[in-house]
């Protein structure tokens, strides 16, 4: 794992006193609200329905043992004993008081995290594939280079007032774990013709009202020119993006106005105009971070088979454990998605719970998962069992993984002030009646995401089902989408028809996957149906 | 013209009043000129040489186009005054300088001391820009 150096920790401990020193001039009144909100909103903290919320960067996704104890320990300290992981792998307190966000940065600061750049109209946490550093079928770490990134965004005097805020992940397989095309900029890693690892460009993702995925602008940016490309990338954003609508300011709405050739012209032409400045850092700089994320210390010999004859462990096994590169070792998922729950939240006992088994089994790593779950990359599969066991007892087994109750709901109208609707309950209800996990396994692979409004921070238009909340008349009312994804196969989905109400949309739900139940050919998921046969016997299903 | 409230050079202020960047091209003798956000820095290029002072506008500093603006000229070569004023605070004065500002303007005037420590804010910065700091990755590498 990255540790920081003097340098970095410089930054943040900087960071930490700048944002007290704002934070006691709000409170003695010399900044206004309207002064105050983007300097706090730099520094992740928003004003909610009902209080103040917190959004603490988990930069990659990637955690220690250490770090997640402390994210466990702001819960119990500062909030109501509980965090929620989102889908951009951050975790947001609910319940912060204005005068504790300094001593909470304070605290994350000496464990070498922050809220830096978690919202505001700059760039944001840089996301990854949750799996780096430990999947079969990647060609490389992501995370150096998402480190390298981190440091280039973090503060940046030029990109601190963009039209809006932007985000930006980094994959390096062709299994996208991380709707990375569904990003401001997409970056993928590749090789080019020479063998030699770059960054293949997309931009002009994003989800809200307007969804869009990336065209690819570049197939191929060598690594010392990284930080040149991205930086004439959002030059050409910063100057052209549209500021007299909001709602319009996203880099979609000019890469599509401006069409992607033209958009790729101005950035290559910035590009050429970059690399006359030498701003990119040398190559020497990506392998000093490459070298924190060199393969913790395998065990070449660890056994490779597995003794499943307790069927709900084998059930886990299946749904939660992916392949590891290290024979002998498997990708843990940790669900935070039990029948009821909410999704994405875990109290602070099962944090530290979590750090436990991490530093127990796994290396002293976790990773916070779009999806809001929590996996343990590197556990041997000797472990598993043991492992399995200690989850279960702390209400940590779901095996759902993927499944339709692994829902990504929004915080909606319990907590988000711009809300049509509650996402949570609904989710619950949902999970409740599918309940059944042989049902669920039955139904396979179902993504299913719900968003409390057109803002779309569940992923509404990236699920296979997707759920909007929108108000119909001063009523809850929920949309119904199909047929997208977040995956390598980015889709974005399509409603069905008039909305529904609460338990109407649960029905619904039921409605379709029935439907797909009698239809699906073999081996066909859920998405792959509607993909086969469309929208119209969905229709007539539900409204027919 | 009022003398702008901070001016980090070792001349003395420019005091012509700068022409709006449309007249530009009418007034070829002038030495002071004012971009607004959407006006193009680039198409001052030409000029520089003739330029003794260019104030970039911040009706709302929410609109980050002027720091593109003040790095574009000083990419270039421009070596004169450059001014931020209008709507510049405390908070943004670190960004503004490492992008190549030297003199602010602010329409309200902002507190010398608090404005001090902004201006001081990072001992170290991450990016190589048109401040002349060595960035954080070089002096790793140094
Ligand atoms: C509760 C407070 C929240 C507020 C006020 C809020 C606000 C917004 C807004 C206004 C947008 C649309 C931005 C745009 O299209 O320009 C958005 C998008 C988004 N938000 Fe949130 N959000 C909140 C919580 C969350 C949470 C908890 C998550 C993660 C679970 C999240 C993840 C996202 C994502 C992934 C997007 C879509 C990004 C895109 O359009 O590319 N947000 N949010
Ligand atoms: S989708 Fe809407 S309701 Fe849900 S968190 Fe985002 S802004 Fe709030």
């Amino acid at each position: 794992m990255y540790q920081y150096d003097q340098y970095d920790q410089a930054m943040v401990d900087a960071r930490v006193a700048e944002f007290r020193d704002q934070c006691e001039r709000r409170l003695k009144g010399e900044l206004s609200e309207d002064q105050f909100k983007p300097l706090r909103l730099m520094n992740g903290l928003y004003l909610q329905l009902h209080a103040y919320m917190l959004r603490v960067a988990i930069p990659y996704g990637t955690l220690s043992a250490k770090q997640m104890r402390m994210l466990g320990h702001i819960g119990r300290k500062y909030d109501r004993d509980y965090g929620h992981f989102t889908t951009r792998q951050n975790i947001q307190y609910n319940w912060i008081k204005l005068e504790d966000a300094p001593d909470i940065l304070a605290d994350l600061a000496t464990v070498e995290m922050h809220a830096i750049q978690t919202s505001g109209n700059c760039i944001r946490n840089i996301s990854s594939d949750q799996f780096a550093g430990a999947a079969a079928d990647e060609i490389a770490d992501p995370r150096p280079w998402a480190e390298l990134l981190r440091q280039w965004s973090s503060f940046h005097p030029e990109f601190s007032y963009l039209p809006r805020k932007f985000k930006i992940a980094v994959i390096a397989s062709e299994e996208d774990r991380a709707a990375m095309r569904l990003h401001d900029i997409g970056i993928q890693l590749v090789h080019n013709d020479a063998g030699e690892l770059g960054a293949k460009f997309y931009v002009g993702g994003g989800m809200g009202r307007t969804p869009m995925i990336a065209p690819e602008i570049r197939d191929f940016v060598p690594a010392d020119e990284l930080i040149h490309y991205a930086e004439a990338c959002l030059r050409v954003y910063n100057r052209y993006g549209r500021r007299d609508n909001k709602y319009k300011a996203r880099i979609k709405i000019l890469v599509h106005e401006l069409g992607k050739d033209e958009y790729t012209r101005q950035v290559e032409e910035e590009f050429a105009h970059m690399k006359t400045l030498g701003l990119n850092p040398p190559v020497a700089e990506l392998e000093r971070i490459s070298t924190y994320f060199a393969d913790p210390d395998f065990d070449q010999n660890a056994p490779d088979d597995l003794d499943m004859s307790d069927p709900d462990f084998r059930i886990w096994v299946e749904q939660n454990t992916h392949a590891h590169k290290q024979s002998g070792y498997a990708i843990a998922t940790i669900s935070l998605k039990p029948t009821g729950g909410i999704p994405g939240d875990a109290s602070s006992d099962q944090i530290d719970l979590m750090a436990d088994l991490a530093e127990q089994y796994s290396f002293d790593e976790l990773r916070v998962t779009h999806s809001q779950n929590i996996v343990l990359p590197h556990v041997k599969k000797a472990d598993l069992y043991a492992l399995w066991q200690k989850l279960d007892a702390a209400g940590l087994a779901p095996a759902n993984l993927d499944l339709v109750s692994d829902m990504i709901a929004c915080p909606g109208l319990d907590y988000c002030s711009l809300a049509n609707a509650r996402s949570i309950p609904l989710a619950q209800k949902i999970s409740e009646r599918f309940a059944d996990v042989k049902r669920q396994q039955d139904l396979g692979e179902l993504k299913l995401k719900i968003s409390g409004c057109i803002n779309a921070c569940g992923h509404h238009h990236a699920g296979h089902i997707g759920i909007l909340g929108v108000d119909k008349k001063g009523f809850e009312n929920y949309q119904l989408s199909l047929g997208g994804s977040g995956a390598e196969d980015t889709s974005l989905a399509k409603i069905t028809g008039p909305g529904f109400d609460e338990d109407g949309i649960v029905d619904a739900v039921e409605t379709v996957t029935n439907l797909y139940l009698k239809t699906r050919e073999d081996g066909e998921r859920f998405i792959d149906t509607y993909r086969r046969i469309g929208m119209a016997p969905f229709k007539e299903a539900l409204y027919g | 013209m009022a003398n702008p409230q901070f001016y980090l050079r070792e001349d003395t202020p420019c005091s012509d009043a700068p022409i709006a960047f449309a007249d530009f091209g009418d007034a070829s003798n002038a030495i002071a000129v004012r971009i607004e956000p959407g006006d193009d820095a680039r198409s001052l290029l030409p000029h520089l040489g003739q330029l003794a002072m260019i104030d970039i506008s911040f009706p709302a500093f929410g609109d980050g186009r002027g720091y593109s603006s003040a790095r574009i000229l000083r990419e270039a070569g421009y070596e004169g005054e450059l001014r931020a004023s209008g709507d510049v605070l405390i908070d943004q004065l670190s960004n503004m300088r490492r992008c190549g500002f030297d003199s602010f303007a602010p329409s309200t005037p902002l507190d010398e001391n608090a404005a001090k420590t902004a201006f001081a804010t990072w001992d170290d910065v991450y990016q190589k820009t048109v401040d002349a700091r060595t960035p954080i990755w070089a002096k790793r590498h140094g």
